[in-house]
């Protein structure tokens, strides 16, 4: 089964290198990847419930992370979405932990690995062949 | 998902996301559902949009869905892009251009990747549109990805067929006289504030002369879907057809020759792979197949054995 991603800007978030650059890697390594472009929390959730996704991926670099994000998770729980829910971006190291607590399974920083990303998805989502 | 029929009565996003995402990957369950589905389709008014790729199609789905939503339709939203052929993956990049619907709360969309199939839709749209229209949409609207020439599934799945062009294609519409536009039920010259529009729609209307239809004339409308104008011109001319086909019986004759041919696929992939079933359980069959393989025995012969050997047991 194909791995399926649902990409967004968080919130107003105005830089897209970041979340397209991900997305296209993502899609080189075999996912299927439903690029939204900005939305907020309740129509990410609502996306990933239409678009059957097993990821939620959120891009952030303008300092909404620890805002709009657990709202992500909680509104996701809310609705019974079990996608696993990661994030990118600028992101200041203390605030990490603070996220992973409100249930965001990851966070990769600007230097991260693009192969790393797939692998961390791969090792966490059931079922793919992707 | 041991409650199937519960699935279909919640009448839920989240239910139908469920069902959908099953029906996209092809479990085993939706089989299941799309049995039950089977016998609950056959209402929703299926638009197919198609045309070249930029040509401005997810931006009209998006115009179109606001305004059918404010008039309190409810809506699906099938967007298909082509899968890469190197590494299986897709790129799905409709809903940047139907970001505005977000908040609309009777629009759902489903992006699906081709997954190597060729014919401009993804081989599980059938089947999609299927479980909408039994989930009650009232209209189905299908982006195919951006399309060339051969590309006419579309045609197989959509009660009425949009074909969307941009201005200054005079040439490029020639070309595409032999495929795709013989298959449109109307014509949309989108991007309509570029120069070239208003010959684009003369050329349009002498192909459409030409082609002597009598029953039903293609309309040729002009858009300007960034701008959200032609749009109401647009939805008319798009239930105007679909009481065409109601008052002509072709709604009916569609939704009967659909029942038939997935009866018809449903026997021939069935048919094969019992035949395969067969061959793998006798020996002398196994036998045989290794003789056609090595050019000791034709193909011709062989097939008539095995498949009158297997009807007559
Ligand atoms: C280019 C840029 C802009 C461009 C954006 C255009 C564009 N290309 O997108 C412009 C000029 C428009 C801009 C505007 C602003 N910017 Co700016 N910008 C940058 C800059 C220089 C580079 C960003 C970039 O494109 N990087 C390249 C991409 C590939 O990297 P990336 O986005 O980090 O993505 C990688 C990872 O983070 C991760 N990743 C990213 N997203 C995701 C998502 C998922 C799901 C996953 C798994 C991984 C992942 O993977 C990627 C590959 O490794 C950064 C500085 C920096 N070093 O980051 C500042 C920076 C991000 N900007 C910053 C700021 C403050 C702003 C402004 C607020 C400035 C202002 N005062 O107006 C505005 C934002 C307005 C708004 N509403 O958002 C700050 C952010 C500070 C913070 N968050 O604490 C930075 C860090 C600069 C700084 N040091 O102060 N910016
Ligand atoms: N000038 C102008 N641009 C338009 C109009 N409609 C759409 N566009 C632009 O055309 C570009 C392509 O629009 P899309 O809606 O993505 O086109 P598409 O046919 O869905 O494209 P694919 O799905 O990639 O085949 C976008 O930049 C739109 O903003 C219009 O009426 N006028
Ligand atoms: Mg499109």
């Amino acid at each position: 089964m194909q791995v399926k991603v649902v990409m967004a800007k968080l919130g107003l978030d105005i830089h897209w290198r970041g979340a397209l650059v991900v997305s296209r890697m993502l899609r080189d390594e075999g996912m299927e990847v439903v690029y939204l472009g900005n939305q907020f929390p309740e129509q990410i959730v609502d996306a990933a419930i239409q678009e059957g996704a097993d990821v939620i991926g959120l891009s952030t670099l303008g300092g909404n992370h620890l805002t709009l994000g657990p709202k992500v998770v909680k509104i996701a729980q809310e609705k019974g979405v079990d996608a696993l829910i990661i994030m990118g971006g600028v992101i200041p190291e203390d605030d990490i932990p603070l996220l992973q607590e409100a249930g965001i399974a990851e966070v990769f920083g600007p230097e991260t690995r693009i192969e790393s990303i797939a692998e961390f998805i791969r090792s966490k989502v059931k079922n793919s062949i992707a | 998902m041991e409650k199937l029929t519960e699935y279909f009565d919640t009448k839920d996003d989240v239910s139908l996301g469920k069902l959908l995402k099953e029906v996209e990957n092809q479990t085993p369950i939706s089989f299941e559902i799309l049995k039950h589905s089977s016998m609950r389709k056959g209402k929703a008014h299926i638009v197919g949009i198609t045309g070249p790729p930029g040509s401005g199609k997810s931006t009209l789905v998006s115009k179109l869905c606001k305004q059918l939503a404010a008039k309190n339709f409810d809506i699906g939203v099938v967007c298909i892009d082509p899968t890469s052929p190197f590494t299986q993956g897709a790129l799905l990049g409709d809903r940047i251009r139907m970001q505005e619907l977000a908040k609309t709360p009777n629009v759902f969309i489903k992006s699906l990747a081709t997954r190597g199939n060729l014919g401009g839709l993804a081989a599980s749209t059938a089947d999609i549109v299927q479980v909408l229209d039994a989930y009650e949409k009232d209209i189905i609207l299908i982006e195919t990805v951006g399309v060339g020439q051969v590309e006419l599934d579309v045609l197989g799945v959509a009660d009425t067929v949009v074909l969307v062009n941009v201005p200054g294609l005079g040439d490029t519409l020639q070309t595409l006289k032999a495929g795709i536009m013989e298959i449109a039920n109307l014509y949309v010259i989108n991007q309509a504030d570029r120069p070239g529009a208003n010959e684009s729609v003369k050329d349009l209307n002498m192909m459409v002369r030409e082609s002597g239809k009598t029953d039903w004339k293609p309309p040729i409308l002009k858009t300007m879907a960034t701008k959200e104008e032609g749009i109401e011109d647009l939805i008319d001319q798009i239930f105007q057809h679909k009481n065409h086909l109601e008052i002509s019986g072709i709604w009916k004759e569609k939704r009967q020759i659909r029942n038939i041919d997935r009866l018809n696929s449903m026997i021939q992939s069935l048919l094969s792979s019992k035949v395969e079933e067969y061959i793998k359980k006798e020996v002398v069959w196994q036998r045989k197949v290794q003789e056609v393989r090595e050019g000791k025995a034709d193909p011709f012969t062989v097939s008539h054995e095995i498949v009158n050997s297997l009807v007559n047991k």
